[in-house]
């Protein structure tokens, strides 16, 4: 039961940072690679008209989490209170940036509210790299302080950062020298997938530089990712350990690179939805095989004297669980019409398309 | 402790009180949109669809400043009220995230197919992706009231030894005695925001003599659900909940009315008065005898506790705030009967398009049912303190114990400044869709 929840959070999680992630990808783009004012105003487009219909993933897997595992989300949202704050109004900002562009036709104003966008995609993305970064390290849980837990087991602060800006103390802050590693993965990928979206949706005229953006990004991509891997067992002794407990979660790791692999190819591709697809492919190996590592761990403990939050101690009771079953299956049957006859109606090129804005 | 309370309450008041405005509109207006696309079915007249589609511009605003207010609702359930979270997520985790699963989704998918597919699916599906997009919104609101009721009238529950509580009958928490009454109300008043906007538009288009066909449209319909839902909201509606609070949290019912001595003989209905909590009693007092006590259980000399009855401990923590808002809503409530009842005569004899004194006082009246159902929320949510789950978890024990009030306090004054920046974009979008007017909408 609690790894059928498990699954379930992991998987609304996943397609939240496949479909946001495109439209937060799309705003690092602009922020960068966007020139002419028609490249700008297809870009904001290509995210503008589905962030929301996007977004609602998050509210979705965050019901889920407080649902089935309240202890983990009263934890963690509490102890990542300010990055989560931040994260929050950054939220805000990237729409208010979409929304307001296009209200007034002047060029101070645009160029305004396209840097709130391309920033606020940028940091988002930053700080939900960071996050994951977070959730992999393990925090002090307990908020032990000479071998005494301050609070109750499960709950902890953390600054922002602290001086030593290193994982391995027993006081890290949110962001350190490991977490920004993985951060800078989270925006490259998303880079490259916001890139693969672009070029799927518009026949914007940097369509052809994008290709060989996201092309020098992927080598970027892989060299971070041989590092990060290499500096894995300084915040896990056996990084392995699941792998060989678990060998089918082999295939997570394999997902990734073949992901990473496939998007090398990305100027020989006839269809462009292949790159789409490989992107892809790398955000869902990535964050799989991230919890692969950890499973059972929601959120490893970095003290000998309070244990980790797993998917057992954290959840709610075994018969509130198993009456969620039945109405979350229809609700992802539900979800999944509606999602296909949304993209139907939205297929095809955006900048040949009126939509009425 | 004191400090971090009354900040991690005074951030969750404010930022769902702006919240509030954006939900409160768009329920009501999905229905009033698929009446008009209802009625453009039934008579092929091309105006009711302007109709339709302009206020799914305004809709469309609106829900977009709904997803994004109500992210960090969602969000605060953890940051700053971890502890509640923890002790009843099990419970409520259920309605919230079945209203992220089921109504949520189908709002927005539909919401993208209302605005986009109008040519691609002909008008009889067109029609069909309104009434989903109403049918999300309802659902919306069922499921957060749903939420709300358990927490002021928990059922179904079991407490465990370490403080928890879990869910022992789900049916129970959608047949919550509750959760009707509490649902149609609110949805009602939803309704009467909605009406009030589609008339005051109406109103300002005759002001200025622009759109006066569409004016003339908006006023009658805006009038028209604006007087019925107006009387639903008071009977039976508001009766109900009233009942319910007298029924199950006694204590609340004394200092919404007012009530500070038990009278054993039938208790007074106040009108005015302001209560004086030095003295305990209420200054500058009108009322009428014995109505209270039929209105409660039709008996004129029925007795009604007074708030005498109760310790310290187990009365609201903020007696004149929630005897304002309460008195607040319901006056408000009696005035919308009055102007809409006076609209709906002039309507009637065909009067009303070119009765100026009556069109500016409905375009004026614009945000008074936002003040109406925001204090109406306010009395629920005063009523239910000191307690986060009435009667059994007190509001202290709900925050989270790791975030200190300065942190709270921060958090808090960024929100106010990000929320005076939509506050202000909403007005100028809102501004423009309407100065633009329905016409445009024509192809």
């Amino acid at each position: 039961m609690e790894i059928f929840w498990f699954i379930i959070v992991a998987l609304v999680l996943t397609i939240f940072f496949i479909l946001d992630g495109y439209d937060f990808g799309t705003g690092i783009i602009h922020l960068f690679f966007a020139k002419t004012e028609k490249d700008k105003e297809v870009i904001s487009k290509a995210a503008g008209l589905f962030w929301d219909s996007n977004e609602v993933w998050l509210v979705a897997a965050g019901g889920l989490l407080f649902m089935a595992f309240p202890t983990l989300y009263a934890s963690a949202f509490s102890g990542f209170y300010l990055p989560l704050i931040i994260v929050l109004w950054l939220i805000i900002f990237r729409a208010i940036g979409l929304e307001l562009r296009s209200q007034i036709d002047h060029p101070v104003w645009k160029t305004i509210w396209d840097k709130s966008f391309g920033v606020s995609s940028l940091l988002l993305t930053l700080f939900f790299g960071i996050a994951l970064g977070n959730v992999a390290r393990g925090v002090n849980l307990g908020g032990v302080e000479n071998g005494v837990s301050a609070y109750e087991a499960h709950y902890f602060f953390l600054p922002l950062w602290n001086s030593s800006f290193s994982p391995s103390t027993t006081h890290p802050g949110v962001i350190d020298w490991f977490t920004i590693v993985i951060g800078i993965i989270a925006v490259i990928t998303l880079a490259i997938h916001g890139a693969n979206w672009i070029v799927l949706k518009t026949n914007a005229s940097i369509n052809t530089k994008l290709k060989s953006v996201v092309f020098n990004l992927n080598i970027a991509l892989a060299v971070l990712t041989v590092f990060s891997v290499s500096i894995w067992h300084i915040i896990e002794p056996h990084p392995l350990d699941n792998y060989l407990e678990y060998p089918a979660f082999l295939i997570f790791p394999m997902v990734y690179f073949a992901g990473l692999t496939g998007t090398f190819f990305v100027k020989k591709f006839k269809k462009e939805v292949y790159a789409f697809v490989c992107s892809t492919l790398m955000i869902v190996g990535g964050i799989t095989s991230t919890l692969a590592t950890m499973f059972p761990t929601l959120l490893p403990s970095t003290n000998n004297i309070n244990p980790d939050l797993t998917i057992y101690n954290t959840t709610t009771s075994e018969y509130g669980m198993s009456v969620a079953m039945p109405w979350m299956i229809i609700g992802i049957i539900l979800i999944i019409i509606y999602f296909i006859i949304q993209k139907k109606l939205t297929a095809g090129k955006i900048d040949d398309m009126d939509y009425g804005h | 402790m004191e400090d971090m309370i009354f900040y991690d309450r005074l951030q969750f008041a404010f930022t769902i009180t702006f919240h509030y405005i954006f939900p409160q509109l768009t329920m009501g207006l999905s229905l009033i949109i698929i009446l008009f696309k209802g009625y453009y079915l039934k008579s092929n007249k091309e105006i009711y669809n302007d109709a339709a589609k302009f206020f799914m511009k305004i809709f469309a605003i609106n829900f977009t400043m709904g997803v994004i207010t109500g992210i960090p609702m969602e969000f605060q359930f953890g940051t700053n009220w971890a502890k509640f979270s923890e002790l009843t997520g099990g419970i409520i985790g259920q309605t919230l995230a079945m209203e992220g699963t089921f109504s949520f989704f189908l709002e927005s998918s539909f919401l993208a197919l209302f605005i986009f597919g109008e040519k691609l699916m002909g008008q009889k599906l067109h029609f069909l992706t309104g009434f989903f997009v109403f049918l999300g919104s309802w659902a919306s609101g069922y499921l957060i009231l749903a939420t709300n009721a358990w927490m002021q009238h928990p059922v179904g529950y079991e407490v465990l030894e370490n403080g928890k509580f879990v869910l022992t009958h789900f049916s129970q928490l959608f047949s919550n005695p509750w959760l009707l009454p509490a649902f149609l109300h609110n949805q009602m008043a939803s309704l009467v925001t909605s009406s009030f906007v589609v008339a005051s538009i109406g109103a300002f288009y005759l002001l200025i003599k622009k759109h006066q066909e569409h004016g003339k449209l908006f006023l009658k319909t805006g009038v028209i659900i604006g007087l019925i839902s107006s009387l639903l909201v008071a009977f039976p509606t508001g009766d109900l909940n009233a009942k319910n609070v007298a029924k199950y949290q006694p204590a609340s019912f004394a200092a919404m009315e007012g009530i500070f001595e038990t009278e054993e003989a039938g208790a007074e209905i106040v009108l005015i008065g302001q209560p004086n909590m030095v003295e305990k009693k209420l200054d500058n007092k009108i009322a009428v005898p014995n109505i209270l006590s039929f209105l409660t259980y039709q008996e004129w000399d029925k007795q009604i506790i007074g708030m005498d009855h109760f310790t310290k401990d187990e009365l609201p923590d903020n007696i004149p705030a929630l005897y304002y808002s309460y008195h607040i809503m319901v006056g408000l409530g009696t005035i919308f009967i009055g102007i809409m009842g006076i609209s709906m005569l002039f309507l009637y004899r065909k009067k009303l398009y070119n009765f100026k004194p009556l069109l500016w006082t409905i375009l004026f009246l614009v945000p008074f049912p936002f003040i109406a159902n925001i204090t109406g929320w306010y009395t629920a949510e005063l009523g239910r303190q000191p307690y986060l789950v009435y009667g059994l978890l007190k509001t202290v024990d709900g925050v989270s114990p790791t975030v200190s009030s300065g942190n709270t306090l921060f958090t808090l004054l960024g929100f106010v400044a990000l929320y005076m920046l939509l506050g202000l974009l909403f007005l100028v979008l809102v501004g423009k869709t309407i100065y633009h007017g329905p016409q445009h909408e024509k192809h």
